[in-house]
């Protein structure tokens, strides 16, 4: 049996965006797909929601993989402002890197940036799981609220700024903390979490010992005039 | 005034009035801002200074009993040919909207009873869709937020259409904010918040600024809809000339216009007073964007902020809008400021009527509250009831006056059939001063 | 608000094809903004024939021959003239400075859309793509080409509401953004003596920047400058005659891309723009970080 049978191939040089997302949200869509040439085509398997094994060659635009239930969608590129923005579940892999706002409010799933993401990544996260190869921007996990974020490598100024109850790993260097976020003491319970976020990402080999955890100091949870810098 | 002021000839400083003292004496015991309720308190340019020439000779009325005068009216009709369903109200008065966490979950149930009785539409607000307003409203309209508290796909595809806010006209450039009384476990699992924290939200979309990237997140919200519901973007009226033709580039299917006296759960009362501007100067400059555009009609446009019965619905109109959004006059409808709870508002140190602490949680009239108790004095059948009354009655009255200037559906009305009172709102409506031909500034252009 | 990309090659042997890349570009940008158009070219030509140096010319209500006749008695010597779209390039081998108060004299009421020498600037009111064609941009030739395609936000469209700006000699800049304070410091530069052709807050950023290298600064010392006096979100390339350099805001919101490969370097509002380039498959992609000046030069190649 020829494994390739089960598998629709688009090419976004002869057909439409809407053409493609529209089989994409076929009711009852099974099977894996490929995109080819997507030529940084905005808004790219947007919208999903079903089990599809999705893989798109090439570099997106702004909003691939946008509010994905239950796919498995790799990039093989790099992707555009807000990938997988509020994602409800499933699993979305960037090969490449991602722009600003990568992960931005999503509520479930896994995103994984095999390079560097920019700045706001996982902004108002609300549940996702986002584990970055390389580095994040600034404001990363600005408001976040929920899920956790993983940076194997630096993070830039103001990270988890605002916070509410994320969870952030990095291993690498922070540019610095914005307003409520403190360094955390790492449990066992937080080496096992961390440990199996880099295995679900593919990162078997990472020394969980080598991460900082970071998260809300709880300080800005009510409005008091002692605080009022920050705000 | 006290008596002994009166008795002794004391004289209040107009600037230093008695509520202004006692906001410095506030402000200076607690170090932080005002933040209350409500829409603008003071006295703006508003509807009221404009009047309708009614039909005499020069031309005809229609009889109100016999002769049609319709009140449909059709929003989202740009991208039809692409798929996109416009909706179809059956009146020109839409539910404005609120946040289920700023109304209590029978609230929202009311007000969803209440449009769907007369064919009309409610909308979400930060925080997420229920099941009760869904349930209850025959058209809703879902808010796509800066915060995305509740943001769901499977919401974006069961609303009859969608809401991009960029701002509202109490806070034009400010978050939303809801303080830790009202942030019960329901509200707090609903936006993901810790319960009974004090929620900050934010200003900016997380994941796009201005109108080029504005286009490219309504595409994707068209593509996750599969071009399926027309798309709104609203936002509070300051620059709104502009905003107005930068909606329409950026593809929008409706524009919303909240004027600076719409009203908002909480926010700085700084903000309230003294950021954006009147309803009835916002009218005038979207009617022109669309007008240069040639998209009168074509992209609708909804007013709100300060509309409060028929009167103010066919002066929006005539202006040019083609739908109105109302809030406060809902909640009162719903039962808000109720003199019936006069000794409990006052019991709050404050009275019926005058009451705009909404973010505390502890509105006596259960619209505002999440109280389990306080908000069981709202029954939502009842509420329901009046508020689809409120709404029959204003469009008649909207009706009435389109009648009275022989027009035979309200959206026929035109700035020609209004003229002003004042000066100022004879510069801002762009009518003229009533008696007179001139409109101030109009040789100058606008 | 708007698309911006520029294109600077490094392998002469692509000159011949800037026009070519830089219109596919330009087109790809179309979507973020289709009221108007601009773009500059360096190196054409045709348009700025070698020796010479270059005014182009929008609004001057009169016909070439009108224009040209009328610039070449006062100058007494002859000039070449260009008509593309609705841009008049009149090219004279004089000083710049003369030039231009030459077509000044004798066309009052014209703007001038930028001079200096190799620079031909050309903008339209109208959709980028048929711009493009009007002004024949597929067949320009040259060694760096920036455009802009624009949504205009405050202020009006008009041939001279578009972009790039090009004040200085041989210098412009294209945005994408909005400044927040631009009318004060819009004051201070006319306090300074600074004249301005139109409303547009991108012309208050262009005449800064161009105030300050006047006053001898460089152009990452005028664009630091910048930074630090402006409000607002911005995405900014900056070129003149021999080099490119994009900075972003500190906030970064406006987007940004940068593909570089030993044949040219390219930047765009978006990955789109350049996805028709020769080798873009291999090319170096990556965003610039904010608040940080790159820049390139015909001379070398630097990253500040």
């Amino acid at each position: 049996m020829n494994t390739l049978t089960d598998t629709t191939t688009f090419d976004l040089q002869s057909s439409t965006l809407r053409e493609v997302n529209r089989a994409l949200h076929v009711p009852g869509v099974a099977g894996a797909f490929s995109i080819r040439n997507p030529r940084g085509a905005h808004a790219l398997a947007a919208g999903v929601n079903a089990e599809l094994e999705i893989s798109i060659e090439g570099h997106v635009g702004y909003y691939a993989a946008g509010m994905n239930q239950q796919a498995a969608i790799t990039i093989a590129g790099n992707a555009g402002v807000g990938v997988a923005e509020n994602m409800m579940s499933g699993s979305v892999r960037v090969t490449g890197n991602a722009s600003q706002s990568a992960g931005a409010t999503a509520h479930g799933g896994l995103l994984v940036v095999e390079g560097d993401a920019a700045a706001r990544c996982g902004i108002s996260m609300k549940g996702v799981d986002i584990v970055v190869g390389g580095d994040v921007g600034h404001m990363s996990a600005f408001m976040a609220q929920a899920g956790r974020l993983v940076v194997r490598g630096d993070a830039g100024e103001a990270l988890g700024d605002s916070i509410y109850e994320t969870r952030i790993y990095v291993r690498g260097s922070v540019a610095s903390l914005g307003a409520d976020c403190t360094v955390k003491e790492m449990r066992p319970e937080h080496h096992e979490e961390l440990a199996a976020l880099l295995a679900a990402a593919g990162y078997l080999e990472d020394d969980t010992h080598a991460y900082t955890r970071y998260g809300s100091a709880r300080q800005l949870y009510h409005f008091t005039v002692d605080n009022a810098d920050s705000y | 005034m006290t008596e002994q002021a009166t008795a002794h000839g004391l004289r209040e400083s107009a600037t230093f009035d008695q509520s202004t003292m006692a906001e410095i004496r506030r402000a200076a015991a607690t170090g932080v801002y005002d933040i209350r309720g409500g829409g603008s308190k003071r006295r703006l340019p508003h509807f009221d200074d404009l009047l309708f020439l009614g039909a005499s000779m020069s031309r005809y009325p229609l009889e109100g009993y016999r002769e049609r005068c319709g009140t449909d009216v059709l929003l989202g009709t740009r991208f039809a040919e692409q798929g996109v369903k416009p909706m179809h109200l059956d009146i020109p008065v839409t539910i404005a909207g609120m946040s289920f966490g700023a109304l209590s979950g029978r609230a929202k149930d009311a007000l969803g009873r209440g449009a769907s009785a007369v064919g009309t539409s409610t909308t979400t607000g930060d925080g997420g869709m229920t099941d009760e307003e869904r349930g209850q409203s025959k058209h809703l309209v879902y808010q796509y937020l800066p915060s995305r508290y509740g943001m769901n796909p499977d919401h974006l595809r069961m609303a009859d259409a969608i809401e991009v806010v960029l701002g509202q006209g109490a806070k034009p450039g400010g978050g939303g904010m809801l303080l830790g009384q009202k942030i019960t476990s329901r509200v707090a699992k609903m936006r993901t918040l810790p319960e009974g924290i004090d929620q900050r939200s934010a200003s900016r979309h997380p994941d796009w600024t201005g109108p080029d990237d504005l286009t490219i997140k309504i595409q994707e919200l068209r593509e996750i809809t599969d071009w399926q519901v027309p798309i709104y973007v609203k936002v509070g009226a300051s620059r709104t000339y502009y905003d107005t033709k930068l909606a329409v580039h950026a593809g929008a299917d409706v524009i919303v216009v909240d004027g600076m006296q719409g009203s908002t759960a909480a926010t700085q009362e700084v903000f309230i007073e003294h950021v954006g501007i009147p309803t009835l100067a916002a009218i005038p400059q979207a009617a022109q964007a669309l007008r240069e555009l040639g998209m009168e009609r074509e992209v609708q446009l909804i007013i709100s902020g300060g509309i409060r019965h028929g009167a103010d619905v066919a002066k929006a109109m005539a202006l040019g809008a083609d739908a109105v959004s109302i809030g406060s006059a809902a909640l009162i409808a719903l039962g808000d400021n109720d003199p019936r709870y006069a000794k409990d508002y006052e019991a709050l140190g404050s009275a019926a009527g005058y009451f705009d602490d909404y973010q505390d949680g502890t509105d006596p009239s259960g619209v505002t509250t999440q109280d389990p108790e306080l908000q069981m004095r709202l029954d939502p059948e009842a509420g329901g009831r009046r508020l689809a009354n409120f709404l029959r009655v204003m469009t008649m009255e909207a009706q009435t006056i389109a009648r009275a200037c022989g027009k035979s559906h309200i959206q026929h009305l035109e700035p020609e059939d209004l003229v002003a009172l004042t000066v100022e709102s004879s510069a801002m409506a762009r009518v003229p001063l009533a008696g007179t031909s001139w409109i101030p500034g109009s040789a100058t252009g606008y | 608000m708007c698309g911006i990309v520029g294109l600077h090659l490094r392998n002469p042997d692509l000159y011949p094809r800037l026009g070519e890349m830089l219109s596919s570009m330009l087109c790809e940008m179309e979507e973020r903004g289709a009221d108007s158009a601009g773009v500059a070219v360096y190196g054409d030509p045709q348009w700025c024939p070698p020796g010479t140096v270059t005014v182009s010319v929008l609004e001057s209500q009169q016909s070439s021959l009108e224009l040209s006749t009328a610039v070449t008695a006062r100058l007494g010597t002859s000039v070449s003239i260009a008509q593309v779209g609705e841009t008049q390039l009149i090219s004279a081998p004089v000083d710049v400075e003369e030039l231009k108060q030459t077509i000044r004299d004798v066309a009052p009421g014209s703007l001038v859309a930028g001079f200096g020498q190799d620079l031909a600037v050309l903008k339209g009111v109208g959709h980028p793509r048929d711009l493009a064609a009007e002004f024949g941009l597929a067949s320009a030739q040259g060694w760096q080409g920036v455009g802009h395609t624009r949504m205009a936000t405050e202020s009006a469209v008009t041939p001279g509401g578009c972009h790039p700006y090009a004040v200085g000699d041989g210098q412009c800049m294209v945005h994408n953004g909005s400044f927040s304070n631009h009318a004060t410091l819009r004051r201070e530069l006319i306090r300074d003596g600074v004249t301005f052709d139109s409303e547009n807050d991108t012309e208050v950023g262009a005449r800064y920047i161009a105030e300050q290298m006047r006053r001898g600064a460089t152009v990452e010392e005028a664009v630091h400058s910048l930074s630090e006096e402006f409000d607002g979100f911005y995405t900014l390339l900056v070129s003149n005659r021999d080099s490119f350099a994009v900075v972003r805001d500190a906030i970064a919101c406006k987007p940004a891309v940068i593909a570089e490969t030993e044949d040219w370097v390219a930047m765009a509002s978006e990955y789109r723009a350049l996805t028709d380039l020769p080798g873009i498959e291999s090319a170096r992609l990556y965003e610039p970080e904010p608040n940080r000046i790159y820049a390139w030069s015909r001379k070398e190649v630097s990253a500040a």
